[in-house]
C-alpha cells in the first residue's frame, strides 16, 4: 500500500477522534516547546554572560582580603582584613605587568535629589576605576585625579539613580545629597544593564575613594575598605600579572613558604568560564528534563493508540478478510502514531519559538534560536511515534482475523 | 477429457480449538472437492462446523491436521502474509452481517481490497463503480454504510467480494439477516455471480435458498454426512 494512501487513511482516523487526537498531542506539543524554550533561554543567558564578561574585560584581576579562620570554620572570601593602602600602591607602581589599580569600597546610601530620593550602592574609587571595568561615559566626565585626591565631593550617577532621581537624564551639573552631604554630579555612566545573576549594573554612585574614607569610612584605616580591582597590561599579562601579584603580597605579608595566601587573588577569565559551564550545566538539566516530558507524551500517545487499536479490532479484522497483511496493518497504526507525534513536534515548535521569543523579551535576552536543536526535536518526536506507536501496532498486526471479526 | 482441477481441495482436515482442559472438535476429518464453477450450498445444525469449514476454505484460519489446498496452495504450510495475499487475490467473503467499515461510504468499501493489492486510486475507483453498478448500487456510490437497508449492504459487501475477481466466492449465511424477499434478491445476485464463471460456496440454513444450487453438503458435528448434487432452481424464483 502507498504511503499517501496510509498517511490519508491515519489523518482521517485522527480527525474522526479530533479532540482526543488534540489532547494527545498535548503531551508531545509541551514536551517539545519545552525543549525549544528551554534551550533558547539558556543560549540567551549563555550569550548574556559571554557579553557581560566580555565587556569586563579579559585582563580583568580582583584583589580581595583573607578569610577568617576561628577555630576551624572558615568565613566567606575577604572577611580577614589583610590588605593596606601600601599594598595598593605597590601594586601600582611595582610590577610592569599591571596597567592600572584601583580599590573599590562600598557602602549602601540614600541619594537624594530635590524632589526624590533612592537608596542604592555608593562605590569609592580611583579615577582609573572607569577604565578597568572598562565603563564608558553617557555624559559629562570622571573625576580629575586633583578632585581624587582632595576628597571632592563630586559623583558619577548610574543610569538606574538618574531615573529615579530627575526627570530628563542629562543631570550634570545638578547637585544630590548623599547621607545628606551635596555632591556635585560631574557624570553619567554609560547603561550596562543587568548581571548575569539578575543585579543592576546601572543602580550605582561613583565616588573619590578618599571622599568615600572620609565622608562614609569615618577616616582613613590602616586596611583598604574594599577590594582592589586590577588591569594587567594585556590579555596575555594576565597570568604573569597574577603571578606577579601574588608573589608580591606574600612577599609584603611576610609569608614563609608553605603557607597559605592570606588574600584572594582572582582571575575574571576564569570565573566567566566558569559562569559560562554553570549556564550550560543549566541548559543540559532543562533540556532533559523537557526530553523526559517527551517522553512522557510519547506514553500517552502509546496510550490512545492502544484503545485505538481495541475500538478498531473489527475494523481490523475486515481488512485482513478482505487480503490486508500484517505489514499493512502494522504499518497503517505505525503512520498513525508517527503522524500524532510529528504533528505534535510540528505545533510544539510553533509555541516553542513563541514561548523563547516571550521569555526573551521578558528578559531582554538575545533570541538564540538554534535550527539544529529544532530538528532535534522534531526528529526526537518523531523517534518517540515510532517507539511507542509500534507495540500498538504490532498488536493490531498479530490480531487473529477471525477472532477480530467476532469482537463486539 | 480430465476433470477441471479442483479450487477447494480438503483432506481429512480436522480443527480443534483448545478450550483450557477441554478440547472442541469442530472439525473432523472433512475430505471434499469443490471444482471450479461450481455452486454449493452447505447446511447443516448450529454448531455443526460450517463456519469452521468456510474460515478455513477462506485462508483465514488453518487446519489443526489434515491438509486444505485453495487454488492449489496448502493453507497450513503458508505464512500469516501469504494467507492474506492469497485470500486477497483468489476468494472474495460474504458475511452474515456484512462487515462493511463503519463510516465509510459504498465506494470506499468496495475499493478496499484493491488497496491492498496496490492498485492505483483511479483504476481503483472505475472497478470498484463497476462492481457496484453490476450489484444494482450504481446509484449509490456515495451512500455511507450505516445509511443503506440490510439488503442493499449485502449487495455493497458482494461487491467488495467480487471486485478482486476472485476464483472463489464464500458466503457464510449471506441472508441471514435478511428478510425473505430481500433473500431472494441476494441469491438471485449470487447465481448471477456463479453464472458469470466463478465458483460459490454459501452457507445457508434455509432450504429455499439451498434449492438453488447444484451440490447441497449437509454437516452434523463436525463431519460431512451428506453431500447430494441436484437439479439447480431458476434464478429469481421463490420455492
Ligand atoms: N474460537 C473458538 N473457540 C472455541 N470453540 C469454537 C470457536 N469457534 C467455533 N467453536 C466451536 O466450534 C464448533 C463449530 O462452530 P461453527 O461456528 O463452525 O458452527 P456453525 O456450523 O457455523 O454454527 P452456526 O450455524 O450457528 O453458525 C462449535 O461447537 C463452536 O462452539
Ligand atoms: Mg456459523
Amino acid at each position: 500500500m502507498i504511503l499517501l494512501e496510509t498517511l490519508r487513511l491515519a489523518l482521517r482516523a485522527l480527525l474522526r477522534n479530533g479532540t482526543r487526537s488534540f489532547l494527545t498531542m498535548l503531551g508531545v506539543i509541551i514536551g517539545v516547546a519545552a525543549v525549544i524554550a528551554m534551550v533558547a533561554i539558556g543560549e540567551g543567558a549563555r550569550q548574556r554572560v559571554a557579553e557581560t564578561f566580555a565587556s569586563m574585560g579579559s585582563n580583568l584581576l580582583v584583589v580581595m582580603h583573607g578569610t577568617s579562620q576561628v577555630s576551624g570554620s572558615r568565613g566567606g572570601s575577604g572577611t580577614q582584613p589583610t590588605l593596606t593602602w601600601e599594598d595598593l600602591a605597590a601594586i601600582r607602581t611595582e610590577l610592569p605587568s599591571v596597567k592600572l589599580a584601583s580599590v573599590q569600597a562600598r557602602a549602601g546610601a540614600t541619594v537624594a535629589s530635590d524632589t526624590q530620593n533612592w537608596t542604592t550602592s555608593v562605590f569609592g574609587v580611583d579615577p582609573g576605576y572607569f577604565e578597568i571595568r572598562a565603563w564608558s561615559m553617557r555624559y559629562g566626565r570622571v573625576f580629575t585625579p586633583s578632585e581624587a585626591d582632595s576628597g571632592a565631593k563630586v559623583v558619577v550617577l548610574g543610569q538606574t539613580v538618574v531615573d529615579k532621581l530627575f526627570e530628563g537624564s542629562d543631570v550634570v551639573g545638578s547637585t544630590v545629597r548623599i547621607r545628606n552631604m551635596p555632591f556635585e554630579v560631574v557624570g553619567v555612566l554609560a547603561r550596562k544593564g543587568q548581571s548575569p545573576t539578575g543585579q543592576d549594573y546601572d543602580d550605582t554612585a561613583m565616588i573619590p575613594i578618599n571622599t568615600y574614607n572620609s565622608r562614609m569610612a569615618g577616616g582613613l584605616r590602616r586596611y583598604i575598605p574594599g577590594v582592589i580591582f586590577v588591569s594587567a597590561t594585556s590579555e596575555e599579562a594576565t597570568a604573569r600579572a597574577e603571578r606577579d601579584i601574588r608573589n608580591l603580597l606574600r612577599d609584603r605579608h611576610r609569608l614563609g613558604p608553605g603557607v597559605e595566601d592570606d588574600f584572594h587573588l582572582r582571575n575574571m577569565a576564569e570565573v566567566a568560564q566558569a559562569q559560562q559551564e554553570g549556564t550550560e550545566t543549566m541548559t543540559a538539566l532543562l533540556a532533559a528534563v523537557a526530553l523526559v516530558a517527551l517522553l512522557v507524551g510519547g506514553i500517552g500517545i502509546m496510550n490512545i493508540m492502544l484503545v485505538s487499536v481495541t475500538e478498531r479490532t473489527r475494523e481490523i479484522g475486515i481488512r485482513m478478510a478482505v487480503g490486508a497483511r500484517p505489514g499493512h496493518i502494522l504499518w497503517q497504526f505505525l503512520v498513525e502514531a508517527l503522524t500524532l507525534s510529528s504533528l505534535g513536534g510540528a505545533l510544539g515548535v510553533g509555541l516553542g519559538i513563541y514561548v523563547a521569543n516571550r521569555l526573551s523579551a521578558q528578559f531582554g535576552w538575545p533570541l538564540m534560536l538554534r535550527g539544529d536543536v529544532m530538528a532535534v526535536a522534531l526528529g526526537f518526536s518523531g523517534l518517540v511515534g515510532v517507539v511507542f506507536g509500534m507495540y500498538p501496532a504490532r498488536k493490531a498486526s498479530r490480531m487473529d482475523p477471525i477472532e477480530a471479526l467476532r469482537w463486539e | 477429457m480430465d476433470a477441471p482441477p479442483p479450487v477447494v481441495e480438503l483432506r481429512d482436515v480436522a480443527r480443534v480449538y483448545q478450550m483450557g482442559d477441554t478440547a472442541v472438535h469442530a472439525l473432523r476429518g472433512v475430505t471434499l472437492q469443490v471444482t471450479a464453477g461450481e455452486l454449493v450450498a452447505v447446511m447443516g445444525t448450529s454448531g455443526s462446523g460450517k463456519s469452521t469449514l468456510m474460515n478455513l476454505v477462506g485462508c483465514l484460519d488453518r487446519p489443526s491436521s489434515g491438509s486444505c489446498l485453495v487454488d492449489g496452495q496448502d493453507v497450513g504450510k503458508l505464512s500469516r502474509g501469504a494467507r492474506a495475499q492469497l485470500r486477497g487475490r483468489t476468494v472474495g467473503f460474504v458475511f452474515q452481517n456484512f462487515h462493511l467499515l463503519p463510516r465509510t461510504s459504498a465506494l470506499e468499501n468496495v475499493e478496499l481490497p484493491l488497496v491492498y493489492q496496490g492498485v492505483a486510486r483511479r483504476e481503483r475507483v472505475r472497478r470498484s463503480a463497476e462492481a457496484l453498478t453490476r450489484v444494482g448500487l450504481g446509484d449509490r456510490l456515495h451512500h455511507r454504510s450505516n445509511e443503506m437497508s440490510g439488503g442493499q449492504m449485502q449487495r455493497v459487501a458482494i461487491a467488495r467480494a467480487l471486485v478482486t475477481r476472485p476464483r472463489l466466492l464464500l458466503a457464510d449465511e449471506p441472508t441471514g439477516n435478511l428478510d425473505s424477499r430481500t433473500s431472494t434478491e441476494i441469491m438471485a445476485l449470487l447465481q448471477e455471480v456463479h453464472a458469470g464463471g466463478i465458483t460459490v460456496v454459501l452457507v445457508t440454513h434455509s432450504p429455499e435458498i439451498a434449492a438453488h444450487a447444484q451440490r447441497v453438503l449437509r454437516m452434523h458435528d463436525g463431519c460431512v454426512v451428506e453431500d447430494r448434487r441436484q437439479q439447480m432452481a431458476p434464478a429469481g424464483v421463490a420455492a
